[in-house]
């Protein structure tokens, strides 16, 4: 109760926010963060279960018949999850009180964030791998609306799309390798699939699924070459990069990973496509980061590169990369979302986020920059700081890597030493040196804007100092769920004098004297402006243009606007299909079963041919219409020879009004003439004759042919007595078959509004 | 189109066949009718009305504009399968009740009933909506 509790608590208070955010107003944030808040204070409270290895459940059935529960389990890696997503949430909706203030949509704002913390706390809560899915897609939707929140500009709009359109059709993916794994496991409950292991990784159907996860989990994670969504989502407001795209939605992927490691991981396969993946993310997003000039842009390329550590270490598999990975994702979610929110507040304070122009802003705004210093110092890896372990932890991993440990290792250390100096380009550079002139004359952030970087740069510093505080309460538990074996975890600063830590200091020192020759580099990058045609974006717009041009090309070709193409094309596709069917066996119902026609209905049938044939050659529309009619109503004295009066009381209303309504159109058309050349009306004869001999022969075919037994008799037989009704026709149409008249009635609906649209609008 | 005599049998007829519309959409479980039929017949009554008075006579007669008939036609017909959600049944599945009535006996009352209502609002109100606006063209 209290785990679902947790998750649709978030979702209800989504709903109510912008009517809330009327009342209360400045307050908004304050009030609201208190939700997180208690979901991570009743969520911590289970660290000693959770530790001692009992999971919390709770299970509700959704749609049975397709093995979709909502059911949740809290284990040691949903709790670290599920903690990050609260706390910093709780930061996250305090800051963009302070950031959006004022916003003529704050309301909406909240809205769309509480729906994404909830669907995340949804993603990491779930047991059933469809309820994971569809939390999954939610996340994607509420990172749309939010990257698209300044739905005003293009840019914002494109970018949203575009990190939907990734992370969607990743999800896709996720889906169609979820049900692979259902169908080869026998159930879609992580839990249970985890106990059939063994059976899993040696069915043929194990490639196929574990490469349609890794493209879920790729995509989300912004993996190369999938990663140029993420610096795209920047445009979205600050509040939302700190959270989604840095802290938190990006991670998604990540956990993914680390969940499916003891269903799908351990194999040769996982290691080489997760361990490549990782190895090349974090290089491109360390190269691609350094010439940016961008506060926001640095962070995001530098967040690649994180997230491609730590898919490398999830690749690697060893107990040490769990170990690293698992403390470097506190390690990251805290620095990042601080200095991301430091930006925002530089951005809020100065007008602009350009670090050329920033600079000596640590007089003017002291907190900000005690927060930005502490953060850039856990991200280069600096004792005491927690990222110092972290970097420790990183670099034994990759010692140990089982395969090209030295290649892994010398990656690792570049990509580094460009993090050390983004470090020092976002989180140092605009607090020293002279003051520049900035759009805006600064003054210190507000209390909500330098609360939340700086909670989270001193919780670096605090469990720098003292790891021991979540060592075995929630980062060993976490490593136990991903290795699904017991682990010691012994977290330390010093770890005495050793190759570890001579790379370490390598690595800073390094990336201090790339800082200063960050010039160089970024010239060196404006010159190789002409390869972009080689990056996954280029392929990406290319790739939408071109469905784009394709999808208007054919709508000029079958969308042409004139009736009588709409015809002959509706009637050729037709004819192509059921010709076909025609000349397949059975054969044709022989002539000598059919009754002789009595004098009356051959009198009927001549008088139905004689209007065909005055509608066909009459000159005045009028006419014609008049001749149509006499065919419909000859049509429903049919009916009432055969015994079917609902029938021929519909004919006969349809036809009556029908004509009203030729009537009323005939009068608002030109004066008749004959526009179409003989050439032309011949092609229409010929189809015409084809069309209607093609009916013919259906009709006579469809008599001789069954293709399934006949359920007429059922709903004759059924009529009274389940459905209170003798008119077997109708309570077809109402009870036995009620969906489709509902079906029937809505699509009525929908061409009247067509219709009125097209006479009441008069669009040209 | 004026023409007294249209005119004024319009005025007797049109309460005439809405009410036999609406004895059609009533009878159209047990005998030859229903929403559809009756709907059409309504539609024409007032169609009849509207070529012999004018669509705002007959626009002001019906009172409720043809596209609220629509919206409340496809409302009652989604209600009505909806009702049976509420008894864990599936969506439309047909629910009765027997009313016992002094002289006329027992009388089911069903939702396919309220249903076929709902095809009889959608088809008066889309045949008026087609109808009207075509009227109105000048």
């Amino acid at each position: 109760m209290g785990l679902a509790a947790t998750i649709f608590s978030g979702f209800l208070l989504a709903i109510l926010a912008p009517f809330l955010h009327r009342l209360l107003r400045g307050k908004t944030g304050w009030v609201f963060a208190l939700l997180p808040l208690a979901i991570a204070i009743y969520l911590a409270g289970f660290h000693r279960e959770v530790r001692a290895g009992e999971a919390l459940r709770a299970a509700y059935e959704w749609v049975p018949t397709l093995g979709i529960r909502l059911s949740f389990y809290l284990d040691g890696l949903s709790l670290l999850f599920a903690l990050l997503i609260s706390g910093i949430g709780a930061l996250v909706l305090i800051y963009a009180g302070g950031y959006l203030h004022g916003h003529a949509q704050l309301g909406r704002f909240y809205s769309y964030i509480l729906m994404f913390m909830a669907s995340m706390l949804g993603v990491v809560l779930a047991d059933n791998l469809l309820a994971l899915f569809i939390f999954w897609e939610l996340t994607s939707l509420s990172s749309y609306l939010l990257i698209g929140f300044n739905h005003e500009k293009e840019d914002s709009r494109s970018a949203a799309l575009q990190a939907l359109l990734i992370t969607g059709g990743g999800g896709l993916a996720l889906l169609a390798g979820i049900i692979l794994l259902g169908s080869v496991g026998g159930s879609y409950e992580i839990s249970a699939l985890a106990n059939a292991d063994g059976v899993i990784r040696e069915h043929p159907l194990y490639l196929p699924a574990l490469l349609l996860f890794l493209l879920g989990a790729f995509t989300k994670s912004a993996q190369a070459p999938f990663h140029f969504w993420l610096p795209g989502a920047m445009a979205a407001p600050t509040p939302v990069s700190a959270y989604l795209h840095s802290a938190t939605m990006v991670k998604a992927g990540v956990y993914l990973l680390a969940r499916m490691n003891p269903i799908l991981g351990g194999s040769a396969e996982w290691h080489y496509l997760v361990t490549l993946a990782g190895a090349a993310t974090m290089l491109i997003g360390a190269l691609l980061a350094l010439p940016q000039t961008d506060l926001k842009r640095l962070l995001a390329y530098s967040t690649v590169s994180a997230l491609g550590i730590l898919v490398l270490l999830l690749g690697i598999g060893t107990a040490e990369a769990a170990k690293a990975a698992m403390v470097f994702l506190v390690v990251h979610s805290l620095y990042k979302g601080s200095l991301f929110m430091m930006a925002g507040a530089v951005d809020h304070e100065t007008g602009t986020r350009d670090v050329q122009s920033l600079g000596g802003l640590v007089k003017i705004m002291p907190v900000t920059a005690l927060a930005a210093g502490l953060a850039a110092l856990s991200m280069t890896g600096f004792p005491p700081l927690l990222g110092f372990i972290g970097k420790e932890l990183i670099y034994e991993a990759k010692l140990q890597a089982p395969t090209a440990a030295p290649l892994i290792l010398g990656i690792g250390v570049i990509a580094n030493i460009i993090n050390v100096t983004v470090a020092a380009i976002v989180g140092i550079r605009p607090f020293v040196g002279d003051k520049r002139a900035t759009p805006r004359k600064p003054h210190e952030a507000p209390l909500s804007l330098w609360l939340g970087p700086l909670t989270m740069a001193a919780a670096g510093l605090l469990l720098g100092l003292f790891p021991g505080l979540i060592a075995n309460s929630l980062v060993s538990p976490a490593i136990q769920a991903i290795r699904a074996e017991e682990i010691v975890l012994k977290l330390k600063l010093w770890h005495g004098l050793n190759f570890v830590l001579l790379l370490s200091v390598f690595t800073v020192l390094a990336g201090i004297a790339l800082f200063f020759a960050r010039n160089f580099f970024r010239r060196l990058a404006g010159r190789a402006q002409g390869l972009s045609f080689l990056t996954p974006s280029v392929w990406y717009q290319k790739g939408l243009d071109g469905l784009m041009g394709f999808a208007r090309a054919q709508t000029r070709l079958l969308q042409n606007g004139y009736l009588r193409y709409y015809l002959l094309t509706i009637f050729l596709a037709t004819m192509l299909l059921v010709f076909f069917k025609l000349v397949l066996p059975p054969g044709w119902q022989s002539l000598e079963k059919f009754a002789v026609a009595r004098y009356y209905e051959i009198g009927l049938g001549v008088a139905m041919l004689l209007a065909a044939l005055v509608a066909l050659f009459s000159r005045s529309r009028l006419t014609a219409a008049i001749a149509l009619g006499v065919i419909g109503y000859g049509v429903a004295v049919i009916f009432v020879f055969y015994g079917a009066p609902d029938l021929a009381i519909t004919q006969i209303l349809i036809e009556t009004l029908s004509v009203i309504l030729f009537v009323l159109v005939v009068y608002h058309l030109p004066a008749f003439n004959r526009l179409s050349g003989s050439r032309s009306r011949l092609r229409d004869a010929l189809v015409a004759l084809l069309f209607g001999g093609m009916m013919s022969a259906l009709v006579l075919k469809a008599t001789n042919l069954q293709l399934h037994p006949t359920i007429s008799g059922y709903f004759a037989e059924n009529s009274l007595s389940l459905a209170h009704g003798r008119n077997v026709v109708n309570v077809i149409l109402v009870d036995f078959r009620a969906l489709d008249t509902l079906g029937e009635i809505t699509v009525l609906a929908v061409a009247a509004v067509g219709v009125f649209a097209l006479l009441k609008l008069k669009l040209k | 189109m004026t023409s007294t005599i249209l005119r004024i049998a319009s005025r007797y007829l049109t309460p005439v066949f809405l009410f036999f519309s609406l004895l059609i959409l009533y009878r159209g479980h047990n005998a030859p009718g229903g929403g559809f039929i009756g709907g059409l017949l309504a539609a024409a009554a007032l169609i009849l009305y509207a070529m012999a008075c004018g669509v705002d006579a007959a626009r002001a007669k019906l009172r409720i504009d043809p596209r609220i008939l629509v919206a409340a036609g496809l409302l009652t017909a989604l209600l009505s399968g909806a009702l049976a959600l509420f008894s864990g049944n599936s969506f439309l599945t047909g629910r009765w009740v027997m009313l016992h009535l002094p002289f006329l006996g027992e009388l089911p009352l069903g939702t396919p009933l309220l249903f076929d209502l709902g095809v009889y609002l959608v088809v008066i109100g889309i045949t008026l909506i087609m109808l009207f606006a075509l009227m109105e063209e000048d």
